[in-house]
This record gives C-alpha cells, sequence and structure tokens, in this order.
C-alpha cells in the first residue's frame, strides 16, 4: 500500500489557483464542429432552393403562369409542366391506393397476429424489398413486368368496352405495358417497406391494457383492432402513409423506366405517360436553355411538394406519438 | 331470471359464427398482405439471378464497357463496378463522420432547446428529398464550374446519405443509459470526452450498422450520378475529373436499349448491384446481432 | 418517557426552524480539518426550490452520513459538492459552498477540476461497456496517464483498494459488465479512486445490492475513510449507525400555506447524538420510526 502523505490535493503542482482552469480548446472546439454538422442540415437545404429555383428562373419568368401550361413540346418552344405534374398525382395515388391497404396488413400482422419470433424474420422479408435497388425495379419493370402487364391491359381493355367509367379508365385502343398503372404498381412495391415500417411503430404504442381490456370483453382479434388498435394509430397511421406518398412522389428511375415516357394527360390509365422525376431524368442530359431551366423547374417544383408533403407527414406522426405519451 | 345449466353451458361456447369467420377473413386478408408484398420480391429476385447468373464470370466483373451492340459474352462491367466502389467510397467517407457529428449535436449538445429540434426535423424532413432533386443541386452547385466527375456524384450521394446517418445515429445515442454519461463525468471527463471515450463507443454497434445500410442505399443510387458524373462507359480511375460510370448507370442506361447484350450485361450488373446490397445489409444485421450480446 | 404518537406528530408540525441544530464532539475522528464548509446554501431547480439555507461542516478521513426521506435534498446537497448539478439544465445555487479554503461555485471554477478532486459512487452500478481494465484505467487516462507500467500499477492499487483484485486479477479484460451487482459496485469504487481523489461522495452506492455485498461495502469505506474523506447518502438507517461518524438529518418542510415543499438540514451531529439523544422533534420521529 503506497504511502498516505500526499501533497495538498486542492492545490495541484504548478497552478496558481486550485480549483481554477480554462475549459479545455478540444472541448469548445469539439462543440463547434458538432453544431456545425447541425447545421450542415439546414444550410444544404436552403442551398438547394436558392440553387435550383436560381438555375430555373428563365423558365419561370418566360412561361410565367404558363408553367401549368398542359403542353410540354421543346420543338414548339413550349414547356407547360401540367401533364408532369398529373402523371406523378396519378402514379403516386395509384402507388397508395395498393401500398395502403397492403402496408397495413402487414402491419397488423406483425403486431398482433404473429408470434414473437416469427416477427423478426418476418421483418427481415419484408426490409429486402427496400434493398432491391431503385434501378432494379426499373430493369425488372421495363424487360420483364410491363410485358406480361401488357397481355392483361390487353384483356381487360376489351372486357370493360362499352362500360362508362371503366372504359375511360381501363379501357382504350393503346394500353401499353409502360403506362401509369405499372410505375403505380412498382412505385407501390418499394414504399411498402417504409409505410409498413412506420404503421408499425405507430401500432405497436397503443397500450397493451386497452387491448387487453378489450379481449377480456370477448372480443375477437379482429373486433379488437377494430375498436382499440384503429382509434389509437389512425392519425399515426396518416402520417406513415403520406411519407409513403412523399416517397412515390420522387422516386425517379423506377417510374423513368416503366412510364412510357409519353406527356400525355388522359384519364387512361394503361396508357403511357410520363411524371415530374422521369421526365427530368431523360430529358435532362440533353436540354439546354430554357428547356432545361424547365426540367430544373420541375425540379423545384418536386422539391417544394415533397417538402410539403413530409413537414405535414412528420407533424401528424409527432402530434400522434406525443398524444399517444399522454403529453 | 334464473342462470339455467344450459345458458352457462352457452355462454362459454366460442362467438356467434359470424363473428369467427368475419376474423379468420380479415386474419387471412392480412396473410394475403404479406403473400402480396412478397411474390413480386421473390420474383424480382429469381429473375435477376437466372439472367444475370449466366452473364457473371471474372472477366464481366473486370472487362471494359463494350458497346451495346456487342452480344451477350462480350465485355462486362469492369468500370461500372469499380465506379460504384470508389464513387460510394468517398460519399460514405464525407456523410457518414458528419452525420454521426450531427447526431451528436442533436442528442447530446442540443438538449431540448429549439435549434436541436428545429434541426432533428429538418433531418428527418431531408430523408423525405428526391434523389433526383440532390442531383440537379450539385450539378447547379458544383458541375456547372468543375464539370462531370465522380467526386461530384459522390458529394451527391452524401447529400442522399447525410440525414439518413444521422437519424439512425440519433436513435441509438439515445439509446445509451444515461447513467454511463455520469460516471464518465463523475471522473472529471469534459462534454467532449464523454461523447468520444464513453457514448459514442457505447452506439458503435448500433452506429455502424446504421452507417452500412445508408451505403447500401447509395451504392443502389442512380439519380443523384445521372447529371453529375455523366454516364461513359470507359474506366476512369481518378474520381475527381472527368466523367465515370457507376453500376446504377449502366443498368439504367441498358434498360432502356432494344439490343440483347445490352440487356443481358444489364442483368448481370443488377446482380451484382443486388448482390452489393446484400452483403451491406447482412453484414448491418450481423453487427447489430453481435453488438446486443456484447452489451448484455 | 415514551411520548404518544399524537403528541409527536404534534411537535413535529409545530417545528418550523429551518436552522439546523449542529452538535460538536468533543473531539474530530479524523484529522479534524474541514474539508466542506457550507453556509446557507440553497439550491433551486428553475423556480423550485429543492434546499433551503443549509449550513454544515464536512471534516477530513471521517464518514458523514445523510439522511432523511425522500424529497428532503440529501442527494441534491450531495451531488452540489461535485458540481454534478450543473448538469440538470435550470439548477442554481445560492450561498457559499467552499472545499479546502477554496469557493466551489466561484467564478472561474471548472467543474471538470472539481470532479477530479471529488469523486462520485453512484446508486446504481454504472460500469462502463468496456473491460475491468479499461474501466479502472479511464479515470487516469482523460487525465493524461498513458505509461502502461503506471497504468497497470494504478488498476492494480485501486483494485486492492476496493477489495476487488483477487477475484479479477485474472480477467482484467473481461467486460465490466459481466461482473455481478456487488463486484460491480467495487469496480466503480476502484473506478473513482483511481485517479486519487481527495473525496469520495456516495449517493446511496448499496441500495441496489444484496446484503452480503452491503456489508463488504461498508467494510470497505472503514478501509477507504483513512485516505480519503467519505459522504454518504443513505435511506438506511442502521447503515448509518454502523459506518458513519457524523450524521446529517435532512427533513421535508411543507409550507401548507403556500402548498410549496422544500428540504432543509434539521439537525447534524455524531451519529452517536443524532441516534441516542436527538434535540430536534422531527429528527427524533425519524430515527424511532414513528414517522418519514
Amino acid at each position: 500500500m503506497s504511502t498516505v502523505t500526499k501533497a495538498d490535493p486542492a492545490i495541484p503542482a504548478g497552478s496558481a489557483h486550485p480549483l481554477e482552469q480554462r475549459r479545455p480548446l478540444g472541448d469548445r472546439g469539439f462543440a463547434i464542429i458538432a453544431l456545425a454538422s447541425g447545421l450542415l442540415v439546414l444550410v444544404i437545404l436552403l442551398l438547394i432552393a436558392i440553387t435550383t429555383t436560381n438555375q430555373a428562373w428563365s423558365w419561370f419568368t418566360t412561361e410565367g403562369w404558363g408553367i401549368f401550361g398542359k403542353t410540354w413540346d421543346p420543338s414548339k418552344n413550349q414547356y407547360g409542366a401540367l401533364s408532369f405534374i398529373y402523371g406523378t398525382a396519378v402514379t403516386a395515388l395509384i402507388a397508395i391506393i395498393i401500398a395502403v391497404p397492403v402496408s397495413l396488413g402487414i402491419a397488423l400482422l406483425l403486431t398482433e397476429v404473429v408470434p414473437f419470433q416469427w416477427a423478426r424474420p418476418i421483418v427481415y422479408v419484408v426490409d429486402l424489398l427496400a434493398v432491391v435497388p431503385s434501378v432494379v425495379w426499373g430493369l425488372w419493370g421495363i424487360l420483364v413486368f410491363a410485358p406480361w402487364l401488357q397481355h392483361i391491359y390487353t384483356s381487360i381493355a376489351s372486357g370493360v368496352k362499352g362500360i362508362p367509367v371503366l372504359e375511360n379508365l381501363f379501357g382504350g385502343e393503346n394500353v401499353s405495358g409502360a403506362s401509369f398503372f405499372t410505375a403505380g404498381i412498382i412505385l407501390a412495391f418499394m414504399i411498402t417497406p417504409i409505410v409498413t415500417s412506420l404503421a408499425r411503430e405507430v401500432i405497436a404504442t397503443t397500450p397493451a391494457i386497452d387491448k387487453e381490456g378489450a379481449y377480456a370483453l370477448g372480443a375477437t382479434r379482429w373486433e379488437m383492432i377494430n375498436g382499440v388498435v384503429r382509434p389509437h394509430s389512425q392519425s399515426g397511421f396518416v402520417g406513415a402513409v403520406l411519407l409513403g406518398l412523399g416517397r412515390a412522389m420522387g422516386e425517379t428511375i423506377a417510374a423513368a423506366l416503366v412510364i412510357g415516357s409519353s406527356a400525355t394527360i388522359t384519364s387512361h390509365l394503361f396508357y403511357p405517360g410520363y411524371n415530374m422525376p422521369a421526365v427530368i431524368a431523360n430529358q435532362f442530359g440533353e436540354a439546354t436553355g430554357i428547356q432545361r431551366a424547365g426540367l430544373m423547374g420541375l425540379g423545384v417544383l418536386l422539391f417544394i411538394f415533397t417538402i410539403i408533403v413530409n413537414v405535414i407527414a412528420r407533424g401528424v406522426v409527432e402530434r400522434s406519438a406525443r398524444r399517444a405519451r399522454g403529453t | 331470471m334464473a342462470v339455467t345449466a344450459e345458458s352457462q353451458q352457452a355462454s362459454l361456447r366460442e362467438p356467434p359464427s359470424w363473428r369467427r369467420t368475419k376474423n379468420i377473413i380479415m386474419t387471412a386478408l392480412m396473410v394475403f398482405a404479406f403473400v402480396l408484398a412478397i411474390v413480386p420480391l421473390v420474383f424480382v429476385l429469381i429473375t435477376v439471378v437466372a439472367r444475370g447468373a449466366s452473364i457473371i464470370s471474372w472477366q464481366f466483373l473486370t472487362a471494359p464497357i463494350p458497346p451495346a451492340t456487342a452480344p451477350a459474352g462480350q465485355g462486362g462491367m469492369g468500370p461500372a463496378i469499380y465506379g460504384t466502389l470508389a464513387i460510394t467510397f468517398i460519399a460514405t467517407v464525407m456523410a457518414v463522420p458528419l452525420g454521426i457529428l450531427g447526431a451528436v449535436y442533436i442528442n447530446e449538445y442540443g438538449g431540448r432547446g429549439i435549434l436541436a429540434r428545429v434541426v432533428r426535423f429538418m433531418a428527418d424532413v431531408m430523408t423525405g428529398v428526391p434523389s433526383i432533386v440532390m442531383g440537379l443541386f450539385i450539378f447547379s452547385i458544383y458541375t456547372l464550374k468543375f464539370g462531370f466527375s465522380g467526386f461530384g456524384g459522390a458529394l451527391a450521394l452524401a447529400c442522399l446519405m447525410l440525414p439518413i446517418v444521422i437519424r439512425s445515429t440519433e436513435e441509438m445515442l439515445k439509446l445509451v443509459p444515461d447513467a454511463l454519461r455520469q460516471g464518465s463525468y463523475a471522473l472529471g471527463a469534459t462534454k467532449a470526452r464523454v461523447t468520444l471515450t464513453v457514448v459514442l463507443p457505447a452506439a458503435v454497434g448500433g452506429i455502424t450498422s446504421g452507417a452500412l445500410l445508408a451505403v447500401a442505399r447509395a451504392a443502389g443510387e442512380t439519380a443523384p450520378l445521372l447529371f453529375t458524373i455523366l454516364t461513359v462507359t470507359s474506366v476512369n480511375r481518378n474520381v475527381f475529373s472527368g466523367p465515370n460510370t457507376s453500376l446504377p448507370s449502366q443498368i439504367f442506361n441498358n434498360a432502356n436499349s432494344s439490343y440483347v447484350g445490352a440487356q443481358a450485361r444489364g442483368w448481370g450488373a443488377a446482380l451484382t448491384l443486388v448482390a452489393i446490397a446484400f452483403i451491406l445489409m447482412i453484414a448491418a444485421r450481423l453487427i447489430t446481432a453481435r453488438f446486443a450480446r456484447y452489451q448484455r | 418517557m415514551e411520548e404518544s404518537q399524537q403528541e409527536l406528530v404534534a411537535k413535529v408540525e409545530q417545528t418550523t426552524r429551518t436552522e439546523p441544530l449542529i452538535r460538536q464532539p468533543a473531539e474530530p475522528v479524523g484529522t479534524g480539518k474541514l474539508i466542506f464548509d457550507v453556509k446557507n446554501v440553497s439550491i433551486y431547480y428553475s423556480s423550485f426550490k429543492a434546499v433551503t439555507e443549509v449550513t454544515m461542516p464536512i471534516y477530513e478521513n471521517e464518514i458523514t452520513a445523510f439522511i432523511g426521506s425522500s424529497g428532503s435534498g440529501k442527494s441534491t446537497v450531495l451531488r452540489a459538492f461535485n458540481r454534478m448539478n450543473d448538469l440538470v439544465p435550470g439548477a442554481r445555487l445560492e450561498g457559499e459552498m467552499s472545499y479546502r479554503g477554496a469557493s466551489l461555485y466561484g467564478r472561474d471554477v471548472s467543474p471538470i477540476a472539481v470532479r477530479r478532486r471529488i469523486g462520485m459512487v453512484f446508486q446504481k452500478p454504472n460500469p462502463f461497456p468496456k473491460s475491468i481494465y479499461d474501466n479502472v484505467a479511464y479515470g487516469p487516462r482523460i487525465n493524461g496517464e498513458h505509461n502502461k507500467k503506471k497504468l497497470d500499477e494504478i488498476v492494480e492499487r485501486s483494485l486492492r483498494g476496493a477489495a476487488l483484485w483477487d477475484e479479477v486479477k485474472n480477467r482484467l479484460g473481461a467486460s465490466g459488465l459481466a461482473l455481478s451487482g456487488g463486484q460491480a459496485q467495487r469496480l466503480c469504487i476502484a473506478r473513482t479512486i483511481a485517479v486519487e481523489p481527495d473525496v469520495v461522495l456516495m449517493d446511496e452506492p448499496a441500495s441496489a445490492l444484496d446484503p452480503i455485498s452491503t456489508g463488504a461495502i461498508e467494510d470497505l469505506m472503514q478501509e477507504l475513510k483513512k485516505k480519503y474523506t467519505i459522504v454518504i447518502v443513505t435511506h438506511n438507517m442502521q447503515q448509518a449507525t454502523r459506518v458513519s461518524d457524523r450524521t446529517a438529518f435532512f427533513y421535508v418542510l411543507t409550507d401548507s400555506k403556500s402548498d410549496t415543499r422544500t428540504g432543509v438540514l434539521v439537525e447534524y451531529g455524531p451519529t452517536k447524538h443524532i441516534f441516542e439523544d436527538p434535540q430536534d422533534p422531527r429528527t427524533q420521529a425519524y430515527v424511532s420510526g414513528k414517522m418519514g
């Protein structure tokens, strides 16, 4: 055991005041670096907004409100974006309509039905959907899926001939594998993992006592889900769906490959179409002047739309989480 | 009214059949939903493997990219593989440290302050920015001045990865028990030291696996690279100057091609890309599992 | 003569004095030197006054116990000694608290420097997810010691000092998380004394442990007080009588008019006096188990 005598600990060697020390340089430096990294996010978002708008400016000034015009024809110097906005809306909507029930079903399956040990492998499998790169979805989509769908579309189209509303949606002479609908389906595949995972998080916050209360009254599992889980998770689920919508709106490459690349506004879902990210991807490389500015402007619009959707979505999810916590 | 033995027995029987049926139908629908999601995944994977495996060979992985008209057996994807590895690597080196530091700011330094909440919210929102917008952004701010290069593509990918790394790291940091921080402070450590010597090491497993998933995502992205690297077919070892290529870029080109050879090479490239993404994902899961054990 | 419960309660409610009763022993137990001098200290968390007007001296090489019911401010005052309250947003201290004559809360005082001299062991053992060796070597390393030989010496000395060496000397590379509760707490003690502090603060160090480990920790404290000054917060009165030289009794003072509560130091003196001959009725009520 070492000797007990030691110098008065209040005064370490070589310092005038025992307890005083400047805040070490490294400590303050690290804090600054951390703050700067955090601010980087805000800076980047701001720069995106500024630089892209700047690049798109000539389109805004030349077309004015014509940016929402129906015709996009470089040869005629017309750059109206309505058909792309329409296409984005349609494909995203189709994607949501397909993905929402599927994701909800899987999420409920995982939280309420499946025994605990099976949950993890199922989650892994669903996450595999997310690992497949967008371009591979597109490759498979255009070379395999679309041709196969074309047969189906043709059959449906001939089947609905003459029936009023359905013919306008699913009929027509030019049905094509590469179309709005195909793009919507593939987008649905791609957004399912994220909507499922968020839905799971939301549903998992349902208090167990509420669920047990329902079972104790003799409810079947579905009745419990309907009566307890649903009211609790509705708003949060809406947030999850909105996030999926944001992803579907912005997903570029898969859409670019299977949407058909035809800038038309039509009700026929099996017809080739176009959407904002797809036209940017396909035309930007060779575009110059106003066309390039226009494509950049589409990027600006896409940025704005997805930011708005995401802000609303995150807000909804946060609010429902706060309510679940009781704060 | 007296409770007869019969009514007592009746109350213990199952609920009326229509409630049961409804329950069964709903459960069946949920399973059906799962199947519906799995079927396309299986089909894609089977197709990729079937069509890509036949063309994969060492030559394929290293040979230069032939013109689109070349038949299936010729050439390969060497330059694209190099491009993907190099560009993704640089993007990772930029995005991961900055992302970790950003998460450190939000969780360790920001506290309940409004700035930290804004940063966290905006990082969330940034994960939803379409990848093509990132490409347009870097095009405007870098490519126009400095020309096409792998580095420009790496910048765009880094912008994509940054918010993902921030959010996943932040979740991991939140899981580190506060008792560990207190123990470190009580020994006279500065905040930087507490973070670097106790908090980050405690969370390193989760942080790494989160980063690997971000890398997997970046490796598979095409849109950010479209206008920043200007897909070419020759290999460019200098990532900082001159156009470059990557696996996703080549697949995109070849998917649009009507030549069978190009399409076949596209499948081969797709298989390679999916394999890379899978390896990264499996590595991430393994690390998570291993560190969960270590942490008790 | 035994008082009835009601008489005691009545007396307690009538006693609202906030100045503490400080009783001195005949002779000091340790060196008699003054380590901490606390004068009229009140501690606030934002607008909540957690502790009111505490005045007390703490002496070198003694074990001082803080006792009292929950919310009476014992831990708050303890954490003020090593500036751990700084980590709570909105915490502030009024009054004077000095350590060996130097103010602890002076403007230029660095909490880092304070904590290197005044260490703390927590209620729930919190070993780092590192090896046993790295846990103990952590403190010396952040103080700049990197020489392997010296670190080995320090680790061995500290583990011996915490009565843990024999149990772990052959597995210093094992994870600190793999130790049992009692061992983990001794590891935390070893970690704390590895930096050779002057004072060791202990916040209910044995409350999360089984009786045998508790006994081991209490024996350890008697050894440690020869080198260090120890201040311990405890809920266990028997523990206070077993280990401490001096005891301070804290109490929750409620003001029914304004519906506020705050902690005050009621009585402080040699342990024997506090437990066998408490002067304040509130102390009487607590140590006899009749209240609180």
